[in-house]
């Protein structure tokens, strides 16, 4: 079976983000970017189900800048057989993404769609149910466990209280959680090998989508910092202060 | 102009975080209507009509909403959704997984994890783990929510309860089935409503360690949580995660021992009133975000804490 993964660009989780000064936005200009980790539990799932016979064909998509070319060779140096690229400078919100999505999976017919459950950047954890939703498909959101049994999935699910099973019919869209798996290193030859894989670009235009964003951001500030504490000397000073001075027991 | 949001419950009760969420909705202008789904949920549904603010509760009780499926869940909200300006839910593990669904399902760019109500149409939601906030103006006819229950006071209880009515149930949609669910049994308070959390990271070295945090817990009377790290080592199952991509918490004391402080986990509990950090090393991260700190070792530390309190 054919399987699609997303992969998206984002800073790179270790570095703290800065907020412009003029209040628009976060800077990204010279600074460290990556894909982002559960884009890369993605891609890994699908590698791992390829590997165990399960998949035939493992199909990266990205949207974004032209850079975002180099995510989808990552994807591609971890396994995936090769990669579409829809190429925008504009802001894309999760809505549009998931149309584009939608389009890309229409032409390619996968039979599932792994992607990460949230990007670090923009933490609106949307994108897979929404592209669910407007394929009129089944979805597990969160997922730490899949199984394929032909033509449906029994899927692990992390929740608030613990887990969740389900059965799902196939097509299905999941998102993926930090336990189902630990992604690959990429390794040098496999680098070397994913610069030969095909990558195809295309426009948003080509798809036939309007990507017109809905939300208007009006400004972006940095959260209000909290004042500096004090270290204290022991437990005993410990106890004195939180029952004395904030009086939290 | 009406609100409608949907409650998490466990049937008989409201989950915490939805009395929040319901404080939230009260900002967006219109009145507050509440959709308690499931399979044999009307107590829940008559704790809902006994929340401040809200003026009726719908109440859509079938066997395919058990364990809140988002197929059937986002086609029942989507069935009722013209009469409201608002659609709102918990950004809980619940919320998160079937508003995307109403939001595609009707056209409409969700707006994530709001964190204040700045107007009917603007709010306010963090980014970037927190490190951020953006204020966003929607353009949509519906506006569909999720709400940050920490950045919320809970409403409180109605003078009198509202009316409930019966929903009719839209079809099973068939595409998933929902097999069971296997939750954490714990005597503790749960996470999201506790007053005081004591959570635990790396540092504690294994899973029988974390009995020391349990004995502390205990006695405070409050909720273990964990980072990352120590969910990812098998420490500790992956619902006491606080973070960017696990829970958000806001308790009264956060007590963090043997957590560095990762930006992912700071992103989940920075915003409690008081925060302890215990941590050998001085250079620890967390020490940043702390109100009180103290540079020991965990093992001693811990134990003696418990003893004295």
């Amino acid at each position: 079976m054919k399987v699609m993964v997303t992969v998206k660009r984002v800073i790179d989780p270790y570095v703290k983000a800065r907020v412009k000064s003029d209040g628009t936005g976060v800077e990204t200009a010279n600074v460290k970017m990556t894909m982002n980790p559960f884009c890369e539990i993605a891609v890994e799932q699908a590698v791992r189900m390829k590997e165990a016979g399960v998949v035939t064909e493992i199909v990266a998509v990205s949207i974004g800048v032209p850079q975002c070319q180099e995510t989808l060779r990552t994807a591609m140096a971890m396994g995936a057989d090769r990669g579409i690229l829809v190429e925008t400078d504009a802001e894309v919100q999760p809505l549009a993404v998931a149309k584009l999505l939608r389009k890309i999976v229409e032409k390619e017919n996968p039979k599932l769609v792994i992607m990460g459950k949230q990007a670090i950047d923009d933490d609106s954890n949307q994108c897979g149910q929404t592209l669910a939703a407007l394929l009129n498909w089944p979805q597990s959101a969160f997922t730490s466990k899949i199984e394929i049994n032909g033509d449906s999935a029994e899927v692990t699910r992390e929740i608030d209280g613990g887990l969740e099973k389900l059965t799902l019919k196939l097509p299905a869209v999941m998102t993926t959680d930090l336990r189902l798996n630990e992604p690959r290193y990429v390794t040098l030859p496999n680098i070397m090998k994913a610069k030969k894989k095909p990558l195809e670009v295309i426009k948003p235009d080509a798809l036939g989508v309007d990507i017109t964003p809905r939300l208007k951001t009006l400004k972006v500030q940095e959260p209000p910092k909290r004042s500096a504490g004090v270290k204290v000397a022991d437990v005993q000073e410990l106890v004195a202060k939180l029952k004395n001075e904030a009086r939290v027991i | 102009m009406a609100t409608l949001v949907i409650a998490e419950h466990d049937n008989n009760n409201l989950k915490p975080g939805v009395t929040n969420a319901i404080a939230a909705a009260a900002n967006m202008g219109g009145e507050v209507v509440v959709l308690v789904a499931g399979q044999q949920c009307a107590g829940a549904a008559q704790a809902a009509a006994k929340v401040e603010g809200v003026k009726k509760v719908l109440l859509a009780d079938a066997p395919h909403y058990a364990g809140g499926l988002a197929e059937n869940l986002a086609a029942l909200v989507v069935s009722i959704a013209d009469q409201y300006t608002h659609i709102v839910a918990p950004a809980t593990g619940f919320g998160k997984n079937f508003m995307p669904r109403v939001a595609a399902l009707l056209d409409v760019q969700q707006v994530s994890d709001i964190s204040a109500v700045e107007s009917p149409d603007t709010f306010v939601r963090p980014i970037y783990a927190g490190n951020a906030l953006a204020t966003v103006q929607s353009s949509d006819r519906i506006k569909v929510v999720t709400v940050r229950t920490t950045a919320f006071d809970p409403a409180g209880a109605a003078a009198s309860p509202a009316p409930v009515e019966n929903l009719a149930a839209t079809p099973d949609s068939g595409l998933a089935q929902f097999k069971g669910q296997e939750l954490s049994k714990s005597e503790r308070p749960e996470l999201a409503a506790a007053r005081i959390i004591v959570s635990g990271g790396r540092g504690m070295g294994s899973a029988d360690n974390f009995k020391i945090l349990e004995a502390l817990a205990d006695k405070l009377g409050a909720a273990v949580g964990a980072s990352r790290a120590a969910v990812d080592s098998g420490f500790v199952p992956n619902d006491y995660q606080v973070g960017q991509t696990g829970k958000i918490v806001a308790p009264e004391l956060y007590i963090a021992v043997g957590i560095s402080g990762a930006i992912q986990h700071l992103a989940g509990m920075k915003d409690s009133k008081v925060i302890v950090a215990i941590n050998k090393d001085p250079e620890a991260p967390i020490f940043a975000v702390a109100d009180y700190w103290l540079v020991e070792d965990l093992f001693k530390a811990v134990p003696e804490l418990t003893k004295t309190l």
